[in-house]
């Protein structure tokens, strides 16, 4: 549904993507991960026919967004990040007339108009001036805008930025429900919400590609190996001994040693290969205390920070690359419990 | 066509904020004032020429009244058009709608076309509202509805000029005073180009003369339907309105 191949995009001697190339297939749902300024939207403008590229090409639901624009436009639903809308006009009359820009024949605008309005929850705020809605509501109104004409492709940048909790949930489950009728590629940079919506990702950084494909696969990758954590009160050599000769522990690790002899460790295994048993059984045997034993998922925002950190240690090959590359701009995940 | 959902957002734009119905009170009022001004002088003459029968062989509404109004409304026009056509891109570029709109399955020029009939709409209910003060001659005295209809058809390419230069001053700039300014900076440049050429001679005074705004007005007013001053009108139109599709693309290519 989405190809893109070498993209480049130049702004004078500023190169914001350089040879970016991935492909979407059709009804997936498309996370695009990056730090802030790593040229995600400005990919996303690319694809949505707003700015041409400097080099390479881009084809969206067949068509090429350069040579094909207008056919290319006809087939998508584009929400900005920045969510720009007539603060002058009533929701309803907006809806209307993006409807009738995008060619919605006039015997069915109405409906289809009621039908988004629904679906997006907004029916209730329908009279009211946009610059009155609150920031939860001016983003279901965007998006409402962007499918209203039932396009083939979304492209969605940051949808949930600066909404609460709550809101957050929402939107989510309603990009959720989009999947399968469009394909929908989204930016965020709240990896969290990737995991809970998207079924694979491209991860951009510095405006190049580092990163693709379905969750799962890129956590196996970057991540051979399970991990367990454990909390355990015992002498430190004995433990960290006892724990590496169990059977395909690859690696111990000794995270923390807090005081009256707790420790805290990372036992790392093959995957499919649940040493939990065996931690047990031998604190059972030596009489140490278990205080903690636990399977740590691996989850998308170690692989990202994995790879970001990676990328950014060996750009400026500084001294701590790890300790400095945590990027401030990831989110901490959502309380989603809180949000219940 | 797109054109018209463009067109019918902007003029509802204009309409439900307070922005045409301002213009079109100032308008409205500062032309009544001239009006009045004019009528009564006119009034005052005619009375000295009741008594002076001898002096009254060239007064007539058209000459003594009319044009001088539709003079002095060229000065209001040039003033009052800027703050017309200044929103019209300004506006979406700062507010970022700009990005949607290009989105949309619309061609630049439609777009282009819906803001600028836009903006000829509101022009249109302006110079129409002036229609008010001839009826009101007609009551008093004898119009030449000839000179009058040759007088409208000049504003009115007059100010499909100025919208047109006003749209492509807009289309430059995300800061409606600076396009407002522009607009303004443009068409005075236009008017006084005329009162240089008088120091001017040989073919460059001409040109000068040629491209001067108040050479081309006046003989509308005087029942003169001259092609040479038409298409000057139609001309700037159409290159302003070119100039601004341009600039929208070259905005584009600017990211």
């Amino acid at each position: 549904m989405i190809e893109v191949q070498n993209l480049t995009k130049r702004y004078g001697p500023l190169t914001a993507i350089s040879d970016v190339s991935f492909a979407v297939a059709p009804g997936e749902i498309v996370g695009f991960l990056g730090p802030n300024g790593a040229g995600k939207s400005t990919t996303m403008r690319i694809l949505a026919c707003f700015i041409p590229a400097s080099g390479g090409s881009a084809r969206v639901a067949g068509y090429d967004v350069f040579r094909e624009s207008m056919e290319v436009r006809r087939r998508i639903g584009y929400l900005p990040e920045s969510v720009p809308l007539y603060n002058d006009m009533r929701v309803a009359s907006y809806l209307d007339f993006v409807a009738e820009v995008k060619g919605v024949p006039r015997s069915t605008r109405k409906r289809r108009v009621a039908e988004v309005m629904d679906r997006c929850r907004i029916a209730d705020v329908q009279n009211r001036l946009i610059r009155n809605l609150s920031k939860g509501y001016r983003q279901r109104v965007g998006l409402a805008q962007a499918i209203v004409s039932d396009p083939h492709v979304l492209i969605l940048d940051e949808p949930t930025i600066g909404l609460d909790p709550r809101q957050i949930t929402e939107i989510r489950s309603l990009i959720k429900s989009l999947a399968g009728e469009h394909t929908v590629i989204l930016s965020t940079h709240i990896l969290p919400e990737v995991s809970m919506v998207c079924s694979a990702v491209v991860i951009i950084n510095r405006g190049a590609i580092v990163a693709q494909g379905p969750i799962d696969r890129l956590v196996e990758q970057f991540f051979p190996t399970s991990r367990v954590q454990v909390e355990v009160a015992g002498p430190r050599a004995a433990v960290l001994d006892g724990m590496r000769a169990i059977r395909g522990v690859v690696n111990v690790e000794d995270s923390a040693t807090t005081g009256d002899g707790v420790g805290r460790y990372v036992v790392e295994s093959p995957r499919g290969r649940d040493v939990r048993g065996e931690i047990f059984q031998l604190a059972a045997q030596q009489k140490w205390s278990l205080l903690e034993l636990r399977q740590v998922g691996m989850t998308l925002e170690e692989v990202f920070m994995r790879i970001v950190a990676g990328e950014e240690s060996e750009a400026s090959a500084g001294p701590t690359p790890a300790a400095t590359s945590t990027p401030e701009t990831l989110t901490p995940a959502v309380d989603e419990a809180a949000s219940r | 066509m797109t054109i018209w959902p463009i067109y019918k957002r902007e003029v509802q734009q204009y309409f439900t904020s307070p922005v045409a119905y301002v213009i079109l009170a100032i308008f409205l009022f500062i032309t009544g004032l001239f009006f009045y001004a004019i009528f009564s002088g006119f009034a005052q003459a005619s009375m000295q020429i009741a008594m002076n029968p001898g002096m009254g062989r060239d007064l007539n509404v058209m000459d003594s009244v009319l044009r001088p109004l539709f003079d002095n409304m060229r000065v209001i026009l040039l003033l009052l058009m800027p703050l017309v056509t200044m929103r019209l891109f300004a506006e979406e570029r700062r507010s970022g709608t700009i990005e949607l709109l290009l989105t949309y399955p619309v061609r630049d020029g439609a777009v282009l076309v819906g803001k600028y009939l836009a903006a000829m709409t509101l022009y249109a209910a302006m110079i129409g509202g002036l229609l008010a003060y001839p009826a009101l001659l007609a009551y008093f005295a004898r119009v030449e509805w000839g000179p009058l209809l040759t007088g409208y058809v000049g504003l009115l390419l007059m100010g499909a000029m100025f919208a047109a230069v006003g749209l492509f001053a807009s289309s430059l700039t995300e800061n409606q005073i600076v396009a407002a300014i522009v607009t303004f900076g443009i068409l005075l440049s236009l008017w006084i180009i005329g009162w240089l050429a008088a120091f001017v001679s040989g073919p460059v005074g001409a040109v000068l003369t040629h491209l001067s705004i108040l050479e081309h007005n006046d003989t509308f007013a005087k029942g003169v339907l001259d092609t040479k001053d038409v298409i000057y009108y139609v001309d700037f139109t159409a290159l302003a309105l070119f100039l601004a599709l341009r600039s929208l693309e070259a905005r584009r290519w600017s990211g």
